[in-house]
């Protein structure tokens, strides 16, 4: 199972053509009658046969370009200049019913969600020969053009699958139908808004690997919209960056990453937790400001407001296109590279964070201890094991890492420890040498006090009918104690350390951005000085700008509070980035556990070096890709003996399916459960 | 950094240098703010400006003053009742079944009583009656509901068995079998129409708090230590409040329906009370000879309220949606 990594895509096709063309699009969404500038003319085009990545921060128009090839626009949207060129055909000046043959037979599009683009009540075989009736095929032909189409997609059992509702799949496998679905009327245009955000790393890679083999069987011209840049590189011929509705830099994906050329795009990079920086070693990088709201005047650069380079000249003139050398050496193509830039030559003068050592901060002694912590759900009558031995502590100060694919019991674990779940009997966890009871509700003040949560989604995790202000103060009274004006005090200099305004206490959650949200949700988890907060996945719904400030903050915090983090997140870019030590998890089950060099570094448990070598980066591909096959299995029906095996490269027949593995300490601190010895588990390694 | 302002020397160091004291002091700009808005906004005028805008979106809408005239016209008739109407609605005026003509443009009843006068007086008891019945099932309804939401397990297994009980009784059977039973007053049947809606009501307030309970500000709540009552009417509460006034607008609607029922079927209240199901139920044979005015005109009035409050009903919950 262990692969190379596909060859780079190869050109087809080389000039000619375009197969889309769009030219100065200029578009508008009206606001109560009033035009609101959203795209303020894009140009780009895309050969067929090749794939463009737009990227970009949340509301700077990719989404809006990428709906607008295919004129799939809300009723307010207006496209005020500009063309749209698919295979000839100017998109914008079509007629309905010639814009219903477009899209049935040209162009196709393919969503962030599978699970919302599939119709819930109707089984998977009639819902794809749907797209081939569309195209004249009658009953029993397009039934089996649906077979032949699932196939396509690498669907190892069509058949079943086509008996199938769409709820009984899984996410990966939605996505392949979606693609498969898309790809019906053979399309000239393919369009695809963020197709694996939502999904595993391991499942995004094995639906990054099925597009980009279905590239070298067709000759569409390929879009991808995606804020993981990581995605973009893998699977992008090109790339354009754009900004408030302009494309500030353009060219090779490559090139653009590993030498880009425009302060934005040097911006978007530097904020990523890269090269396996460490907390210690130094902050992240943040952009300055946000996005502008849409419809804002921006006669000259789009980017001056939060540019480190802004001058005078910046503020009076139109940036010029200047056209960079192109010459990296993986380079894709001899794409031209350019940006808008008036200060392309001074680059290297944006203000980098200031390189900090801590590595020598104190590690105190445990806080939290878990011996032997089990959780068993009770469903219709069956006894499913979500959590099975934990055993693990977390030291004063530090963060403790928590990685694995949705299903492997991060976030009970996480609900256990804070009491949401009351673990199985016999389970014991202890909070500064003392037990703790199962149940929050159980709990005295002082321990609900000591550890706190803060949440993925910081929409759901704030009231809405709440002020910021009401939100900390009731946090404050119920877990200090503390009343009237020092709790209003205290909740001043909770805000001002979290960077918010008293401005900011006054409103309600939905005035606020998705990071300010995210702050006061942190706010709420330190208003009472806790021992220890749980983090699930703070920064995920998050853009990269934003993460890295929230980041800084979290680690600022620590170094400030000393307070100990379990820090869950499936990125583990931004994992490596804060975390101490890291805990793997498979199926509920510890899988490894180390220091973060000792996990990144190797030797690793097969599950890990699967993980690790998944995640598309920014820095290029690793050497080695290990694929993990099939689905996790079911908590209710684990597997014998390892409860990897099913999965697992190293599978060894007669042993890991009949015994289970013990856990090894294989250096100090570093320990894995696996059959395999030291040097075995060495010999594979992935180049991280 | 604000525009127009004259820049500093554009040296490459004092551009650096300005913009890290930029980025000192915000690094995540508010999405409403507009340049140099840094004045402190009373919070309290802005939010009186939300309920202003919510009122100029529903004052916009035509349903929604279609049916809030009609139904002032009938609070006023209510009001007013025989101070405002032309003549005496319980006493005999003229000859009796007489057509609509001036004068008398409902005509009249087989008493001679003026049929204008006593639609108009009718509005009285509907318009006592059915906003009283629907809020006492709101108010009990939200609270089964939150708690069968908030809590599940066996709270909600046993009164969801008993709410499906009350919902598989016919409303109009079930009410014909209390009031025989007790009798019929005005309480009687306030209390008979509260409790048929409550399941009803129930069934809306928990799907809505099951939602809401899911959301990680109820566990955040949970982990400060907050009782159920706590975290059920100052968090959940306030965030279903609006499917709440939706209901509660649509159970009027129902209850003056359901009042009306009653009356006609001779359940609910008493003649001579000039109340439009027992008009109804007076005057319905005589369609047949020919005097459909003593009929029609009533049946109107139920339906009018009705229709007029499904359309308030309808346009707050598009505003509250929008």
């Amino acid at each position: 199972m262990t692969v190379d990594e596909a060859p780079a895509p190869t050109q087809k096709a080389a000039g000619g053509e375009h197969a889309l063309s769009i030219e100065d699009l200029e578009l508008a969404y009206k606001v109560r009658g009033v035009p609101r500038e959203v795209l303020r003319g894009v140009t780009f085009h895309v050969r067929p046969g090749e794939a463009y990545g737009l990227v970009g921060e949340s509301g700077c128009g990719k989404s809006t370009t990428a709906y607008a090839a295919l004129r799939y626009l809300p009723s307010n949207g207006v496209i005020t200049g500009g063309r749209i060129l698919v295979g000839g055909q100017d998109v914008t000046r079509m007629s309905e019913k010639q814009l219903r043959r477009f899209r049935a037979t040209e162009a196709s599009m393919v969503y962030q969600d599978p699970g919302s683009a599939l119709n819930p009540t109707v089984k998977i075989g009639r819902q794809v020969s749907e797209a081939f009736t569309i195209l004249g095929r009658n009953g029993k032909d397009a039934l089996e053009a649906a077979r032949n189409a699932l196939k396509r997609v690498r669907i190892a059992d069509p058949d079943r699958v086509m008996q199938r509702y769409p709820h009984q799949l899984s996410g990966g496998m939605q996505q392949r139908v979606v693609i498969a679905m898309a790809l019906a009327c053979d399309p000239r245009l393919l369009v695809l808004d963020e197709p694996t955000t939502g999904l595993d790393a391991t499942v995004e890679a094995e639906v990054l690997d099925l597009v980009r083999t279905l590239r070298n069987e067709t000759d569409a011209a390929i879009l991808l919209i995606a804020h993981n840049l990581g995605v973009i590189r893998s699977m992008c011929d090109r790339v354009g960056v754009m900004y408030a509705g302009k494309i500030v830099e353009e060219g090779d994906a490559v090139e653009v990453f590993e030498a880009p050329k425009h302060p934005y795009t040097v911006g978007l990079l530097q904020c990523l937790p890269r090269h396996g920086v460490r907390k210690s070693q130094r902050a992240l990088f943040t952009i300055p400001g946000t996005l502008p709201q849409i419809g804002t005047d921006l006669p000259t650069c789009v980017y001056v407001d939060r540019c480190a380079l802004a001058d005078d000249l910046c503020r009076t003139e139109v940036p010029p296109v200047v056209h960079v050398e192109v010459g990296h050496t993986e380079s894709r193509s001899d794409a031209a590279h350019f940006s808008r830039c008036h200060h392309i030559d001074r680059l290297e003068q944006i203000p980098e964070p200031l390189s900090e050592d801590n590595e020598n901060l104190l590690k105190g002694k445990v806080v939290i201890k878990m011996e032997d912590v089990s959780k068993t759900f009770r469903q219709r009558g069956h006894d499913v094991p979500a959590l099975v031995g934990i055993q693990l502590d977390v030291g004063g100060g530090e963060t403790l890492g928590l990685v694995g694919e949705s299903g492997s019991g991060k976030t009970t674990l996480a609900k256990v420890m804070l009491g949401i779940y009351e673990p199985d009997a016999g389970s014991e966890i202890t909070l500064d040498e003392h037990l703790l009871a199962g149940k929050a509700m159980n709990r005295p003040p002082a321990d609900m006090r000591a550890m706190q949560m803060v949440f993925q989604n910081p929409d759901s995790a704030l009231n809405r009918t709440w002020s910021v202000r009401r939100i900390l103060k009731r946090t404050v009274n119920k877990l200090t104690g503390i009343k009237g004006d020092e709790a209003d005090r205290r909740i001043e200099t909770l805000a001002d350390a979290l960077r918010l305004t008293p401005r900011h206490l006054d409103m309600r959650p939905r005035q606020l951005s998705g990071g300010l949200k995210q702050r006061v949700a942190i706010a709420r988890a330190f208003a009472g000085d806790p021992r220890l907060v749980v983090c699930d996945e703070p920064t995920s719904a998050l853009d990269v700008s934003v993460q890295a400030a929230i980041l800084n903050l979290l680690s600022d915090l620590q170094s400030n509070e000393s307070t100990s983090y379990l820090f869950i997140s499936h990125d583990l870019g931004v994992v490596r980035y804060l975390a101490d030590r890291i805990i793997v998890m498979y199926l509920g089950r510890l899988q490894e556990e180390g220091t973060t060099d000792q996990i990144f570094d190797g030797p690793h448990h097969p599950y890990t070096e699967a993980l690790l070598s998944a995640v598309p980066s920014v820095d290029g591909e690793p050497s080695k890709r290990i694929r993990l096959s099939g689905e996790i299995p079911s908590p209710a029906n684990p597997p014998s003996g390892c409860v990897f095996h099913t999965r697992c490269h190293r599978f060894i027949e007669g042993t890991c399916d009949v015994i289970e593995p013990p856990v090894v300490e294989i250096e100090p601190g570093h320990r894995i459960r696996c059959h395999l010895s030291v040097e075995e588990l060495g010999q594979t390694q992935v180049a991280v | 950094m604000s525009m127009g302002v004259p820049p500093p020397i554009a040296s490459g160091a004092a551009a650096v240098v300005e913009a890290e004291a930029a980025r000192a002091v915000s690094d995540d700009v508010l999405g409403e703010a507009g340049p140099g808005s840094h004045v402190p906004i009373d919070m309290r005028a802005e939010r009186r400006q939300a309920r202003k805008e919510r009122r100029r979106l529903l004052l916009r809408r035509p349903g929604f003053v279609i049916g809030f005239l009609i139904l002032a016209f009938w609070i006023v008739c209510a009001i007013g009742g025989d101070k405002i109407t032309p003549n005496p609605p319980l006493v005999s005026v003229d000859a009796g079944g007489l057509s609509p003509r001036a004068g008398f443009l409902m005509g009249t009843d087989v008493l001679g009583r003026d049929v204008l006068s006593r639609v108009m007086a009718g509005a009285r008891d509907v318009l006592i009656v059915a906003p009283i019945a629907a809020t006492l099932s709101v108010a009990a309804g939200t609270m089964l509901g939150l708690l069968m939401g908030y809590y599940r397990g066996w709270v909600d297994e046993v009164l969801s068995r008993l709410v499906e009980v009350l919902l598989s009784i016919p409303v109009v059977l079930m009410a014909l079998l209390i009031v025989a039973t007790l009798g019929s007053s005005r309480l009687v049947v306030i209390m008979t129409v509260a409790v048929l809606f409550t399941p009803i009501v129930t069934r809306t307030v928990r799907a809505a708090t099951l939602a809401e309970s899911q959301l990680d500000y109820v566990t955040s709540a949970r982990l400060r230590g907050e009782g159920g009552l706590f975290v059920m009417l100052r968090e959940i509460l306030p965030n279903i409040r609006p499917t709440i006034l939706v209901e509660y607008t649509v159970r009027i609607g129902y209850a003056v329906f359901t009042v009306a029922t009653l009356s006609f079927l001779g359940a609910g209240i008493k003649p001579p009370s000039p109340d439009w199901g027992l008009a109804v139920a007076d005057n319905y044979q005589l369609i047949q000879s020919g005097q459909w005015w003593g009929t029609l005109f009533p049946a109107l009035a139920i339906a009018s309220v009705v229709i007029a409050t499904n359309l308030v009903a309808d346009s707050i919950e598009a505003v509250i949606s929008s």
